[in-house]
């Protein structure tokens, strides 16, 4: 110890530096404030959207909120990516305002139940079947989505499901269960519990299969080795549903927020997404 | 409150019931962590030993970068090993992401350097004099290490601990590299992620107990045996 690092003066210069970080942290967190004020002086309050992470993967929040914002500029929307699961704890919780998900009875149930205020259809996207470019399992030669579940379970390459309790999650379950086969326990059968955008990642790594919606795939296309080997039955399409939730926080945001998806502008975003990145439409707009 | 209440008594009956498959989890948890920290062990102890040893230039560079390395953020190295391991990364044709192995290497990359510093500290604070006579009566430099590492071994305790709670307790890049794959790379704080994102709560709490009650016993039985060692040296 004929050297030691810490003399009693860089010890106190230390101090004093790590006394201004928290002081500053805690500065900075109180800014934070729920509500606050835009450039012309009206009240701007925070709005909770609750979605699911496919969804965000999708780049459609990169068009809506702006949007959106724009036309209310009362609002400031927030969007939180989990699972559809959450996403209705999260309203039932009070902890989002609206939500935007995909799995119709759930959705239907959470209204019945008195957590939301009622349910509108939004859009639809379709789900596709991705799998290596070889397709080892021979499922693009399928007539129909049964079919092609039933070609993956030959077990020639492995499946990677979700098995997150997500929108996508029971779609997949609804396509096993319609085609016959039990998939719980099979070897071929594999689940990572995540999000979207990472099962992907897993399935071209380990160049087995997956079902995605379509967004998600495109978006994510350049960094995968797995193609889209099925698509097109009307079984594989997902439709969208908007909930404000019941004495949400900010109800009003909420109410202009569901107001606003379903309106012609609101809808003209969505069918218009994707159309300059990818050449097709990515949502397809269905609001009544 | 009874957010709480609910879910633990959620997650407990869970637990009970072996619906979690809990058992699997915790096996994973700590076969990866356990090979991490031995393997995080026979490469950090020497390098903490020269750190806390040697005086050189090196050596301030060595305690700077071992330092450093201790706030090195777990999601950056977990991206760096995805990136190499990854099918079209170098070592991609190893076909090693989202695997065990893959979890492995993140860990033992993120508690090297905290078993070294805190070896380093360790080692450094050992009587400069015992050394000076010990090589005096002749003993040779790896002897001097033995020696050294031994009057060392409350602080080896120390690192064991620093570097297990560490990794065990990190999910960040046990996620990107593992994948949270079922039955395979589901380690206990990727599940608790999971869970949370299903809105499950009482199962998340009810893992996340497991896993605090884990780092628990562990720096029980660590804390025991530097007492124990105490006891011994007083005789």
């Amino acid at each position: 110890m004929t050297q030691p690092i810490w003399t009693p003066l860089s010890r106190r210069v230390a101090g004093a530096l790590l006394a201004t970080v928290l002081a500053l942290s805690l500065v900075a967190c109180n800014s934070q404030e729920r509500d606050g004020e835009n450039g012309e002086g009206a009240e701007v309050t925070e709005l909770i959207l609750a979605s699911t992470t496919s969804t965000q993967d999708s780049g459609l929040f990169d068009e809506l909120i702006p949007a959106f914002e724009e036309a209310n500029p009362e609002y400031k929307l927030k969007v939180v990516a989990v699972g559809t699961g959450e996403a209705l704890e999260l309203g039932k919780n009070k902890d989002a305002d609206v939500l935007l998900v995909h799995a119709r009875s759930d959705e239907e149930a959470f209204v019945a139940e008195g957590y939301g205020v009622e349910r509108k259809d939004v859009m639809y996207n379709d789900f596709v079947i991705v799998g290596p470019e070889a397709d080892t399992s021979g499922v693009g030669a399928s007539a129909d989505a049964a079919a092609a579940m039933k070609a993956i379970s030959g077990g020639a390459a492995p499946f990677f499901s979700r098995g997150d309790d997500s929108g996508t999650n029971k779609k997949e379950l609804k396509l096993w269960e319609v085609a016959s086969v039990d998939p719980a326990g099979a070897v071929w059968y594999e689940q990572t519990g995540q999000g979207m955008g990472d099962t992907l990642k897993v399935a071209s790594e380990k160049q087995g299969y997956t079902m995605t919606d379509r967004a998600t795939f495109l978006n994510m296309r350049d960094a995968l080795d797995v193609v889209v080997v099925f698509e097109g039955d009307p079984e594989l399409f997902n439709q969208y549903g908007v909930i404000p939730v019941t004495d949400a926080v900010n109800q009003n945001g909420a109410q202009a927020f569901a107001d606003w998806i379903v309106s012609d502008e609101g809808q003209k975003v969505i069918a218009e997404y994707g159309v300059e990145t990818f050449g097709e439409p990515l949502f397809t707009p269905n609001a009544e | 409150m009874s957010i709480y209440v609910d879910s633990l008594r959620e997650g407990f009956s869970l637990l009970a019931s072996g619906g979690l498959d809990v058992w699997n989890i915790v096996l994973t948890s700590l076969r990866v962590s356990v090979t991490a920290v031995l393997i995080s062990l026979v490469l950090g102890i020497p390098a903490g030993y020269m750190l806390g040893s040697r005086r050189s230039f090196g050596r301030h560079a060595g305690l700077v970068l071992a330092n450093a390395g201790m706030g090195l953020p777990p999601v950056v190295v977990g991206l760096a090993v995805a990136m190499t391991l990854s099918r079209r990364g170098p070592l991609g044709e190893f076909g090693l992401l989202y695997s065990r192995p893959a979890m492995v290497i993140a860990q033992v990359i993120i508690s090297i350097p905290l078993i070294a510093a805190v070896t380093a500290a360790a080692v450094s604070s050992v009587p400069r004099e015992l050394r000076m006579q010990a090589r005096s009566l002749g003993a040779s430099h790896l002897q001097e290490a033995v020696l050294t590492v031994r009057e060392a071994r409350m602080g080896l305790v120390a690192a064991v601990a620093a570097g297990f709670g560490a990794i065990i307790s990190e999910v960040g890049a046990v996620m990107m590299v593992g994948g949270n794959l079922q039955g395979e790379t589901r380690v206990m704080t990727t599940a608790i992620v999971q869970y949370s994102r299903m809105g499950r709560y009482g199962a998340a709490l009810a893992l996340g107990v497991v896993l605090l009650s884990m780092i628990i016993v562990v720096n029980i039985a660590l804390t025991g045996m530097q007492t124990s060692g105490e006891r011994w040296e007083r005789g």
